[in-house]
């Protein structure tokens, strides 16, 4: 975890001190701001009692940011799988955003370290794409691809829908992950914003592995499918 | 140390002493206040008074911080001596006068005479006419007022428009006014937050439809399949959904964080202006708001639109205007009856209101009217051709497919210098062809002067990029339309709404030049990134647009955005082309709609550095300009 705490102050360094100047600056058009935003804090269902925190911050401007993302999945109290990416996010059309950076698992172990190319933004119909390739060492690679849709039902209530695809281009027996499709996570969440910045919400998540990733799993003895049900907060500032 | 407003007895019974204004104050304020023996006094009567007037040639005013609550909570307002909004300053035309402005605030601050035909370095905008105020300093302000009519008064510095600095300017004429009226009232409209203004411009970049709650249900999917079929629906959501943008994206900020204020008092405590029956009634409305268009109606009057941005028209009647940000109208009104009358200013996305009451008797109160439907935008407001026949509803909009088959000879080689604009030095002799835009077609080639451009709309190269998320394709004149929301107030409730093909300047033109060029301006953003240029530059990298002096020019606006903006010109007049040749009116600020295009005559007869941007204060950093003349 040390990586994570270098990581971390290098975060409060570019993050937090510019915008303690910074707030009663005046009316220049593009400030530099800052986001944390705390997709999802949730408890899954199960005796394993799941945990997952998906998270990330930027420091930046109008066209040109610098993302923290995190994805941590804790199980009966230990980190299963921790993520940290570090990017720089350049606009390149008025919806999109291109992200350069790199990526470190922490878990599962042993660590793994990839480089980052990735694109974010809106796309028509208002889908929400996230999707990076990552390149490995030794010619590793792993393509993931995540999509929400948010539907409206009220001015506060609001059904999120997701999909999560995740395709390696090669066998890592350590980390138990299988070339191709290795697994894919849908999800469905009924938020209720009781501020833009705060809505708790209950869903349900289904998570499927396949191929030679189902295999491990049932070497493991995990199963290849899983269906939870959900609770958690969305907040950010 | 008592409120402003000391609640009467017989007033109690009401909520009036609920909220509470300017705390704080001193007491004698309103007893000076009311003591000035002027027109815009309410007599002996101690009611909910409009802010002091401050009468003369010579000024002290001073920029503070004052406590205030307007919603039950205590938030701290910047404001000039301590009223929010700031005194009325009355003047008189052809006298000179001295404004000593002394900044008490922690950060620079300015005061900019809104519509003022002055010098530069009178303008009060920090970086171009001065230095601004530094704080603790006093800056003297001297000039010569030749001119009449309603103006106002505001900060140039940050977001101190949206914390309290402003005020209304009234000028009477040297000469016998051509206004008939007994008696007058300036009623200033704004918006109130109790939000630190940088927080709400921080929340719109990260996340633009934060104060918006009239979003797209599925509710109204539903429905629109049951009322028109699955594939009516599907091509109607079409365009929205392509272009990733709202029907519902009316304003930016919204009555979610805002408390609408006339003469800065809330709806529910209700200003009151006081009138016998059987006066002639002259209102004096400003617009002082941050972000907030107001729709304006006294239901059950007429009222006779008598000047606009300060400069007298000739009397229209209308049941309804709408008044954009930084714009003024001077009604009239004759209430015949001995009966209490709402003015009712609804904000443009009917999100909320603010209200007075006009009445003989400061203890009535007058029913309140519903706020009429909430709209949303349609195809023609995106600039796009197929909006079905909401189109047509402009007679006059100029059709630039046909220009464009007229075979306009645009030298495309004199534009060589728009897409790098930002490169050049802004020092170098006028040179037309580094300007924005500029487009010069020739003399013989412009449309004449009062109707408006016929050239073609071209997209600068500078428009396209992550900064820009829409260029109209199809434009229309912004002339004949009321805008947004107000199209069909005749059809469905049998109002009179005001446009400015209705105003028509009072004597004729001053200036009967025909334009030696056009300007053409696009107004540019890109909503979800909440980023706001001109032809897709913002300020910061933007040239200056180079005027010479005593030339007269048009400046064709054109929208390319979802968002209705008022552009204001400092320094000199912009004569709107209202299809009226010779009796152009002149304004100071123009709203131009989404999807529409505006054409203005300038004469550029004051030289300096003037400012020329959007007068909604959060698009104001991005969608700006400098204009030198010279």
């Amino acid at each position: 975890m040390n990586q994570v705490k270098k990581l971390l102050s290098i975060f409060t360094l570019v993050v937090i001190l510019p915008i303690s100047s910074l707030v009663f600056a005046g009316a220049s058009d593009d400030p530099l701001l800052f986001m944390i935003n705390i997709d999802r804090l949730e408890k899954r269902n199960g005796d394993e009692d799941p945990v997952v925190l998906e998270a990330e911050a930027w420091a930046g401007y109008d066209l040109h940011k610098l993302w923290i993302k995190t994805d941590v999945e804790r199980i009966e109290g230990e980190n299963e799988g921790v993520e940290l990416q570090l990017l720089y996010s350049k606009a390149i059309s008025p919806f999109w955003n291109l992200e350069l950076g790199a990526r470190h698992d922490f878990k599962p172990e042993p660590e793994r370290n990839w480089g980052v190319i990735g694109f974010h933004g809106v796309a028509p119909y208002y889908f929400e794409i996230d999707t990076a390739l990552f390149i490995g060492e030794s010619g590793s690679s792993a393509w993931r691809f995540a999509a929400e849709y948010e539907f409206m039902l009220t001015q506060r209530w609001v059904l999120i829908s997701e999909l999560e695809l995740n395709f390696y281009g090669k066998t890592d027996e350590q980390t138990k992950v299988g070339s191709g499709l290795a697994n894919t996570e849908l999800g469905l969440r009924l938020a209720y914003e009781f501020r833009r910045e705060f809505a708790p919400y209950i869903g349900v998540s289904w998570e499927n592995k396949y191929g030679k990733t189902a295999d491990f799993a049932k070497d493991e003895g995990e199963s290849t499918s899983d269906t939870q049900f959900v609770v958690g907060i969305h907040v950010w500032f | 140390m008592k409120p402003i407003i000391t609640p009467i007895a017989s007033l109690t019974q009401t909520s009036f002493s609920r909220r509470r204004f300017v705390t704080g104050f001193s007491a004698g304020s309103l007893a000076l206040g009311l003591g000035v023996n002027s027109s815009l006094s309410f007599g002996s009567t101690p009611i909910r008074s409009s802010p002091k007037i401050l009468k003369g040639n010579q000024f002290d005013l001073s920029i503070g911080y004052q406590k205030v609550n307007f919603t039950g909570r205590e938030r701290t307002a910047t404001t000039v001596n301590g009223s929010l909004p700031a005194p009325v300053l009355r003047w008189k035309e052809g006298e000179r006068v001295t404004l000593r402005v002394k900044n008490n605030l922690a950060h620079d601050s300015s005061i900019h005479w809104h519509g003022m035909i002055l010098p530069s370095n009178m303008d009060g905008v920090p970086g171009l006419s001065f230095d601004g105020i530094k704080p603790g300093d006093t800056y003297e302000y001297q000039f010569d007022v030749n001119q009449s009519g309603t103006y106002w008064y505001h900060s140039h510095s940050g977001f101190q428009e949206q914390t309290g600095v402003y005020g209304a300017i009234v000028i009477d004429p040297k000469n016998s006014d051509p206004v008939d009226y007994d008696r007058d009232h300036v009623v200033v409209l704004s918006d109130w937050t109790d939000e630190v203004p940088e927080r709400i411009y921080a929340k719109l970049k990260k996340r633009s439809h934060y104060y918006n709650f009239r979003e797209r249900t599925v509710g109204d999917l539903a429905r629109d399949i049951k009322e028109k079929g699955v594939k009516a629906t599907w091509r109607d959501r079409q365009m929205w959904n392509n272009m990733r943008m709202s029907e519902s994206d009316i304003a930016d900020v919204t009555g979610y964080t805002y408390t609408f204020l006339m003469n800065g008092m809330t709806p529910e405590d209700g200003w009151r202006a006081l009138f016998n029956k059987g006066e002639s009634v002259r209102l004096r409305f400003v617009n002082a708001a941050a972000m907030t268009i107001f729709d304006v109606r006294i239901p059950g009057l007429k009222m006779t639109v008598v000047a606009s941005d300060g400069q007298n028209i000739e009397p229209v009647s209308v049941d309804e205007f709408r008044i954009g940000v930084a714009e003024t109208y001077d009604v009239v009104v004759e209430p015949s009856t001995e009966n209490a009358y709402t003015i009712f200013a609804q904000s443009i996305d009917r999100s909320g209101y603010t209200r007075g009451v006009l009445t003989p008797d400061p203890r009535w109160d007058a029913e309140i009217p519903p706020m009429d439907y909430v709209p949303t935008l349609v195809h023609r407001d995106m600039g796009m051709a197929h909006g079905g026949h909401s189109q047509d509803v402009n007679a006059h909009s100029v059709d630039h497919s046909q220009h464009a088959a007229m075979n306009h000879t645009i030298d495309h080689s004199r534009h060589g210098g728009m897409d790098h604009s930002q490169m050049h030095s802004g020092t170098s002799p006028i040179d037309h062809s580094k300007m924005d835009h500029s487009m010069n077609h020739g003399g013989l080639q412009l449309g004449k002067a009062g109707f408006g451009t016929n050239s073609e709309i071209e997209h600068a190269k500078t428009e396209y990029g992550p900064h820009v998320d829409m260029r109209a394709e199809m434009m229309q004149n912004g002339i004949n339309d009321p805008g947004i929301g107000l199209r069909d107030h005749q059809q469905r409730y049998g109002r009179k709404v005001l446009t400015y093909a209705d105003i028509r300047n009072l004597t004729p033109n001053l200036d009967t030049r025909e334009p030696e060029r056009e300007i053409q301006l696009h107004l540019t953003g890109n909503m979800n990134r909440y980023m706001w240029s001109m032809n897709g530059i913002k300020f910061a990298d933007a040239e200056p647009l180079q005027l010479k002096y005593g030339e007269r020019v048009r400046i064709v606006l054109v929208n390319d955005t979802m968002m209705t903006h008022p552009v204001h010109l400092h320094g000199v007049w912009t004569e709107v082309e209202t299809n009226e040749p010779n009796y152009i009116p002149r304004k100071h600020t123009v709203m131009v709609h989404p999807g529409s295009s505006i054409s203005y005559l300038v004469t550029a007869d004051a030289k300096g550095k003037w400012a020329y941007h959007c007068h909604l204060l959060y698009h104001m950093p991005g969608m700006m300009r400098e204009v030198w003349i010279s």
